[in-house]
């Protein structure tokens, strides 16, 4: 292995004790870069110069000369933010996200900003106004979406880590489909500053890693208090790290049947209750429950998401930012000549859908509704955590798919079953891997937690990577 | 039901504009989509409040002090065009 391939950890370790110093560890990274990412096109915008600048001063902190990627709906300052989308192009931010200037302060170097759904909506990556980005496992596969382009960089060892964003399962899905950690923080913990919002009330930001000690280095780097976030909870700052030990003796963790019964990939079932046999077997007690409006969630969400989605991109009008149509006469064809030329098919397709719902004839019937089923669902899991420390599924219903495999647009909403009743409920949940199918692509186990219960859900999925020892294994990229 | 002139409204709500093919595309997916979402009125909500935001929010109050804001030439550069250290947009009023 290279250093290119080491976690967070290890690469500190190694740093710490000088065996290396961060530009052998930056080179590592940047030659990694060099040889894959022309297959793997995980990144939009590479900022090599930028990095080899940053370690020229003597960094600081927990992450010092760490080489991490973003996703690029996550503002940095002076360097383009992009979300994938030709609206935004050549859009250079005047400031930093919150989670950007923590990263800072803790010395982490930024080696690129990642590819994504457009505006993140799409669970492919093939959304990308710009290009696809594929499976390092398999490089005909999608590496999953939106963070498909931080998932892949990650599996690839063109990151150490990433942070994506996860509105529906846009850090879960990719990590999953690219046998990586992955973690959706509480609703409210990580700030939103920064990150050009999808659907305001479901998007959080989070870390993508190679294993759950880094998720949880990451997550008390970037979690924390945001006066510049109304939605931002006011909390003490938790050590997660604290919760990195193998211990499952007594911990309660609920199966909901609902999604045990659906007939999904055999091989990713079979795979996620051999995990929690394993579990089992190390003193968790492991226990059926019913979450019955849970099988509404896709509905929910596509209905709640879209709305907030069509007020959220309504910005983009070509006023001060972004793309601007240059066939206008006047200025509500500007508008209107600059939203159509600018954002792509899925985009157009969610802010009709979300313009429909909150229009008069629909929103109480769709709208309205669906917050009250919202509500049910939140009650209906918070019951569930009276008596269990945690929920397990499958990350997703099937491993990583071909390229082009999924055309129509509700089929492919219905792919994200198993993660949106967790943004539905504004609850963490962690994805890890948990094996690999007959066509060796990577299969993800999913553990959710009550609302800030982050700590025990660290604690499970260590032990669970620990049990399963499948840490070490990296795809078989063909490096020149 | 959406129909291709619904889309076609609701386009022009979203100031979006569709060619022929897109709007017949798009009413056949949304159409299809809504029927999906539709069985959600089947859930029995009664006396359930919506829910806005996972997390109770409340109403924060600061000291209205002057405190640094962006700089003023850095965020025109994003301006597709300027004037006058404003926004410049095409002809608002008809001829």
């Amino acid at each position: 292995m290279e250093l290119c391939d080491l976690t967070i950890h290890e690469l500190r370790e190694k740093l710490e004790n000088k065996e290396v110093t961060a530009a052998d560890v930056l080179d590592s990274f940047l030659r990694r870069i060099e040889a894959v990412e022309e297959k793997v096109k995980a990144y939009v915008t590479i900022t090599a110069d930028e990095a080899r600048e940053r370690i020229s001063s003597d960094l600081q902190g927990s992450l010092a000369g760490i080489p991490l990627a973003l996703k690029d709906n996550i503002s940095t300052e002076g360097i383009r933010t992009t979300c994938s989308s030709k609206m935004l192009e050549n859009y250079i931010p005047p400031y930093n996200a919150t989670v950007v200037e923590k990263l800072n302060e803790e010395g982490a170097v930024i080696l690129g900003k990642t590819n994504l759904d457009e505006f993140a909506m799409g669970g492919t990556t093939g959304f990308s106004a710009f290009h696809e980005t594929r499976n390092p496992w398999n490089l005909e596969h999608v590496p999953g979406g939106s963070s498909g382009g931080s998932a892949a960089a990650v599996a690839a060892g063109e990151a150490a880590a990433a942070l994506g964003t996860d509105t529906g399962g846009s850090i879960r899905q990719p990590a999953a489909f690219c046998g990586l950690v992955g973690l959706k923080p509480t609703y409210g913990t990580v700030s939103r500053y920064g990150l050009l919002a999808y659907a305001n009330s479901l998007d959080q930001i989070g870390p993508i890693t190679r294993d759950v000690e880094d998720a949880a280095l990451l997550l008390n780097v970037i979690t924390g208090h945001d006066p510049k976030d109304s939605t931002s909870v006011q909390m003490e700052q938790a050590d997660y790290t604290a919760f990195l030990k193998e211990d499952l003796a007594g911990m309660r963790i609920a199966l909901p049947k609902e999604y045990y019964e659906l007939d999904y990939n055999p091989e990713v079932k079979e795979s996620v209750l051999a995990a929690v046999k394993k579990m089992e077997a190390e003193g968790a007690v492991v226990e059926e429950v019913s979450i019955p409006s849970i099988e509404h969630s896709v509905a929910v969400y596509y209905i709640l998401a879209t709305g907030e989605a069509s007020s959220n991109l309504a910005c983009y009008d070509g006023v001060r930012f972004g793309y601007r149509s240059k066939t206008a006469g006047n200025v509500a064809e500007m508008f209107r000549n600059t939203r159509s030329e600018a954002f792509g098919e899925e985009v157009k397709r969610r802010i009709l859908f979300g313009t429909y719902i909150l229009s008069a004839e629909a929103y109480e019937d769709y709208y309205v509704k669906a917050q009250k089923v919202r509500t049910l669902l939140i009650k209906e899991i918070e019951d569930v955590f009276k008596n269990y420390d945690l929920i397990v599924t499958p990350t997703t219903p099937e491993t990583a798919f071909k390229a082009g495999a999924i055309t129509d647009p509700l089929e492919s909403y219905k792919m994200d079953a198993f993660t949106v009743p967790v943004n539905l409920a504004g609850i963490p949940a962690i994805t890890i891997p948990c094996g690999f199918s007959s066509a060796n692509l990577p299969i993800g186990i999913q553990i959710m937690g009550p609302r800030f219960g982050e700590g025990k859900l660290i604690q499970a999925a260590y032990s669970l990577e620990k049990i399963l020892q499948l840490g070490n294994k990296r795809p078989e990229l063909e490096v020149r | 039901m959406l129909e291709k002139k619904d889309i076609e409204r609701i386009a022009d709500l979203a100031s979006i504009k569709l060619s022929d093919s897109e709007a017949e595309k798009f009413a056949g997916q949304l159409d299809g989509i809504l029927q999906y979402v539709d069985k959600i009125k089947e859930v029995d909500t009664e006396d359930l409040k919506p829910t806005l935001y996972p997390v109770s929010l409340e109403n924060i109050f600061r000291e209205d002090e002057v405190r640094p804001s962006l700089d003023r030439e850095k965020v025109l550069t994003n301006a597709p065009e300027e004037k006058d250290g404003q926004f410049r947009v095409p002809r608002i009023m008809g001829e």
